[in-house]
């Protein structure tokens, strides 16, 4: 497979001219960390935007950060860091999810976690990278350089194309420049571990703290058997992790406000809570088996018990985190399909699956992504085209394409 | 003036047939078809512009709506989205040939999920309903826009709207998990739900703050949050504008995000004064309204900082609410600004436009050089802490011209805002009245690419027409693709 190598917009859309040319579709690579992830496609010509990379400007004082996509996060995170900044959806790289399957050494970038839509715990209070992309330069599949939203948080002039790039995997366009938005980062954070017996009191458990106004920022339940890989101490059935952070006089009252009303076994000081979170966005504790294929489901949050009590079949390893939200599932190599079926079944119209690890044949055969429903899927296909119509970019790694 | 696309003759001609083939979708009742009447519809809060729509259609469910929109599309009638008619840019300005579509009739809450803190709301609802509606199980709907008395649900989903608290907690796209819409076509689809993230394009982000042009919405899923267990206000007077400006930096720049952070220049201190007697000090240039939220240890520590920041830079007075009833005190002359300055002139324009933070004292300073130039006062009020400004004109509709020379300061002022790095609308939208100043923003292949989206939705382009974009929808000639033939165009790009 040829691969163009793009550092600066203008070849990037060479390259898409030369692609629109030569009728060949262009497989866009970043860092190649996630290159796992998605359909399987067949080979194109590869649009190496790794060198496309570098902050263009921190502006901490507007909270901001312009940045070209290839950046990686490693590079961000330590720039804002400086700065006592950071991105407020917590992009998780999963660094461990693809490297067994053969991957080089590999880089998550900023780009690679916004076309692939990626947040960590902080998701459910501070959403996603949707909420935080304020504008995005790009070239689409005709090859042109277009520029949606801005620099500004508030800001409501014509539509907002950055967040449709947002998950998007490249097929609407190459990301060339990012801006996004910051937020301070917090000066303490604290972990608090209560041990439950069953997974419907855990959810409950995590649903009541976070109708509190204590403002939890993450909340997970680890099966006691995995717990271990986190780092988190073992106790009952389940523990449940609920992470407070902020100044530390309000992080120090919410803790304890909150140890008293769900007894608390242990508290976690702030770089053994750094550490657990990261470990938890990273998805370590199902990582011990590089073969086990891995379902991310993100369902209707309360929903969750019954969800995996149709599954229990299937798998001991699991975890949660989004207060239920986010149901981590590793089925082991030898599942048929994947157990596609049965997961897809029991998640039903309450939200979606995916399947996030799986030998690239399965990944060909299988719809990756939840089917949608036909309207939508054909209002898809033509949103696809309004950027793309000759299908150049990613052909085929969201869903089948000709 | 911006002014609407010239009525299509042809189908003013067939307003009695288009109403008798309605009567066939929808209950009678449902249909306003008398002079009279119509002309209730004629604007919304953009009230230069008013035109009686063609019809009027009352609908109550989704099905109506979806056979409605069937209908329209298989004739190529245009039509028109309404709420509640709050909006100020124009964005449900009816037009002679389209049919208004008044979604008054949803006005139902359906669902309080309290466990999945969201709630199933129908768009008629108002805004604060919602919150009251939750209140009692300690919930609250974050975004509250200063018309969230009246204005619906639907049309904060339409606008993206703001409001006072949106810095700590995020405009309607930030609190909304899913809608059902109805497509031009008249296909009822869901976009998002109580889950996270939704498999396919992020439609639902592109829908919030489309202003009515990529579909219907009939039913809004809204995140709720926790109430705060306090909230406590900081009312602060600086004897310059740069002081005000320099201590909302020094606020960000220490890490604290208020809930919410607001300033005022004189002509709007004195105004609201006059008006609500909130005890403004009135010998200052600029008023600060710092609010922080949160648990009582947190709010009494961050009170302190603020409050010292603001000494600091200088404030001549610095006063923090020592109870809910002087907390909405302080509040209530920055909630009456508007009205207070339309006490003071027959009439007043509210802009709406962002820019980067650092800029409030130079866009300040520039607005005053432009009252003389232009002949017109205006009153200044500003969500400081996310850099979004609400200038308000002052002038007198009586006087022949004025309403010209405020339309063209407000287009000055909205330009310099994109020449500051900023935006031309930060919650109010585009609508009608920004319109034309778009081009300023983006480029031609920019709007294209917009214009594309909107052709995905909407390819004969019936769903508000007239509104966002300067020039009408080609979405036959923008879905060609020209190809490049022959010899590769840059043979030297590096491939290996």
């Amino acid at each position: 497979m040829p691969v163009f190598h793009a550092a600066t917009p203008q070849q990037v859309q060479q390259a898409v001219q030369t692609a629109l040319a030569e009728k060949t579709p262009l497989d866009i690579i970043g860092g190649g960390s996630k290159r796992g992830l998605g359909r399987a496609t067949a080979a194109g010509h590869g649009l190496d935007v790794s060198a496309l990379a570098g902050i263009i400007e921190h502006d901490h004082d507007e909270l901001t950060l312009t940045t070209r996509p290839g950046t990686s996060l490693g590079e961000i995170e330590a720039a804002l860091a400086s700065r006592r900044q950071m991105l407020a959806f917590e992009p998780p790289g999963w660094h461990g999810v693809f490297a067994a399957h053969g991957a080089p050494a590999a880089t998550p970038t900023i780009g690679g976690s916004i076309a692939a839509n990626l947040a960590g715990p902080r998701r459910i209070r501070a959403g996603g990278p949707r909420d935080h992309l304020l504008g995005v330069a790009a070239v689409n599949g005709r090859a042109e350089a277009w520029r949606g939203g801005g620099r500004v948080v508030k800001n409501v002039s014509g539509y907002d194309m950055p967040k449709l790039q947002c998950g998007a995997f490249g097929t609407l366009s190459v990301l060339t420049e990012l801006t996004l938005r910051l937020v301070p980062a917090p000066a303490t954070t604290s972990t608090l571990l209560i041990a439950t017996e069953t997974l419907a009191a855990a959810c409950q458990m995590m649903a009541r703290a976070l109708n509190t106004p204590q403002d939890v920022s993450a909340a997970a339940c680890l099966p006691a058997g995995i717990a271990a890989r986190a780092g988190v101490p073992r106790a009952g059935q389940f523990i449940v992790l609920l992470r407070l952070e902020g100044t530390s006089p309000s992080v120090i009252d919410r803790a304890a406000t909150l140890r008293r009303q769900f007894s608390a076994f242990a508290e976690l000081d702030t770089p053994e809570s750094k550490a657990v979170w990261h470990d938890i966005g990273a998805v370590s504790p199902l990582l011990a088996n590089p073969d086990a294929m891995l379902w991310r489901l993100c369902p209707t949050p309360s929903l969750a018990p019954e969800i995996l009590a149709a599954l229990t079949d299937l798998s001991d390893q699991v975890f949660l985190d989004w207060g239920g939200g986010l149901i981590w599932l590793a089925v082991p190599a030898a599942t048929p399909d994947a157990a596609a079926a049965s997961i897809r079944a029991a998640i039903g119209p309450h939200g979606h699956a995916t399947l996030v690890r799986a030998p690239a044949p399965l990944r060909a055969r299988l719809p990756v992504f939840q089917p949608l429903a036909p309207p939508l899927a054909a209002l898809n296909a033509r949103i696809r085209a309004a950027f793309d119509p000759a299908h150049i970019l990613n052909r085929g790694r969201l869903v089948p394409e000709p | 003036m911006p002014s609407l696309p010239a009525a299509n003759p042809a189908i003013v001609a067939r307003r009695a047939a288009i109403a008798a083939d309605l009567r066939r979708l929808v209950p009678e009742a449902l249909i306003i078809t008398e002079a009279s009447e119509r002309m209730a519809y004629e604007c919304d809060a953009l009230t230069a512009h008013r035109s009686a729509p063609l019809l009027v259609v009352l609908p109550r469910t989704a099905r109506e709506v979806a056979a409605i929109l069937r209908y329209c599309h298989a004739n190529a009638v245009p039509l028109v989205p309404r709420g509640a008619g709050t909006s100020l840019s124009g964005g449900a300005t009816p037009m002679p040939d389209a049919l208004l579509l008044g979604m008054a009739r949803f006005n139902r809450i359906v669902e309080i999920d309290a466990e999945n803190r969201c709630a199933t709301v129908q768009p008629g609802v108002t805004n604060l309903s919602i919150s009251q509606a939750v209140a009692h199980l300690g919930l609250f709907y974050a975004p509250d826009p200063s018309s969230q008395i009246a204005c619906t649900i639907g049309g904060n989903v339409a606008e993206n709207s703001g409001g006072v608290h949106c810095l700590k907690y995020g405009l309607t796209t930030n609190n909304v998990l899913g809608v059902e819409l109805v497509t031009i076509e008249g296909e009822i689809i869901r976009l998002g739900g109580k889950h996270h993230d939704s498999p396919g394009y992020d439609l639902l982000g592109a829908l919030v703050g489309s202003e009515g042009l990529l579909g219907v919405v009939t039913e809004v899923i809204v995140r709720l949050l926790p109430t705060p267990p306090l909230a406590r206000a900081l009312l602060i007077g600086f004897p310059l504008v740069d002081q005000a400006a320099a201590t909302v930096a020094a606020i960000i720049a220490a890490g604290i995000i208020p809930a919410g952070m607001e300033m005022m220049d004189k002509p709007a201190i004195a105004a609201a004064e006059a008006f609500v007697r909130a005890g403004y000090p009135l010998d200052v240039e600029a008023l600060l309204i710092v609010e922080l939220d949160g648990c009582p240890a947190e709010v009494d520590h961050l009170i302190d900082l603020v409050a010292g920041l603001a000494t600091a830079h200088g404030a001549t007075t610095c006063r923090a609410s020592a109870s809910e009833a002087e907390r909405a005190l302080f509040w209530a002359g920055r909630k009456a600004a508007f009205p207070a300055v339309g006490r003071l002139a027959p009439d007043y324009l509210c802009m709406d436009g962002t820019i980067p933070r650092r800029h409030l004292p130079d866009m300040l300073a520039r607005i005053s050089a432009m009252e003389s130039r232009f002949g017109l006062k205006v009153a200044n009020v500003f969500h400081a802490g996310d850099g979004n400004l609400h200038p308000l004109i002052m002038f007198d509709a009586n006087i022949p011209t004025e309403i010209d020379r405020a339309e063209a300061f407000g287009a000055e002022i909205l330009r310099q805002c994109v020449a500051m790095g900023g935006a031309l609308s930060g919650e109010h939208g585009i609508g009608l009245e920004k319109r034309d100043l778009m081009p300023h923003m983006f480029t031609d292949t920019d709007l294209d690419q917009q214009m594309r989206l909107k052709c995905a939705f909407d390819p004969q382009a019936l769903l508000n027409p007239g509104k966002v974009f300067p020039t009408p929808c080609r979405c036959a000639e923008l879905g060609r693709l020209h190809s490049h033939h022959g010899a590769l165009p840059f043979p030297d790009l590096p491939r290996f």
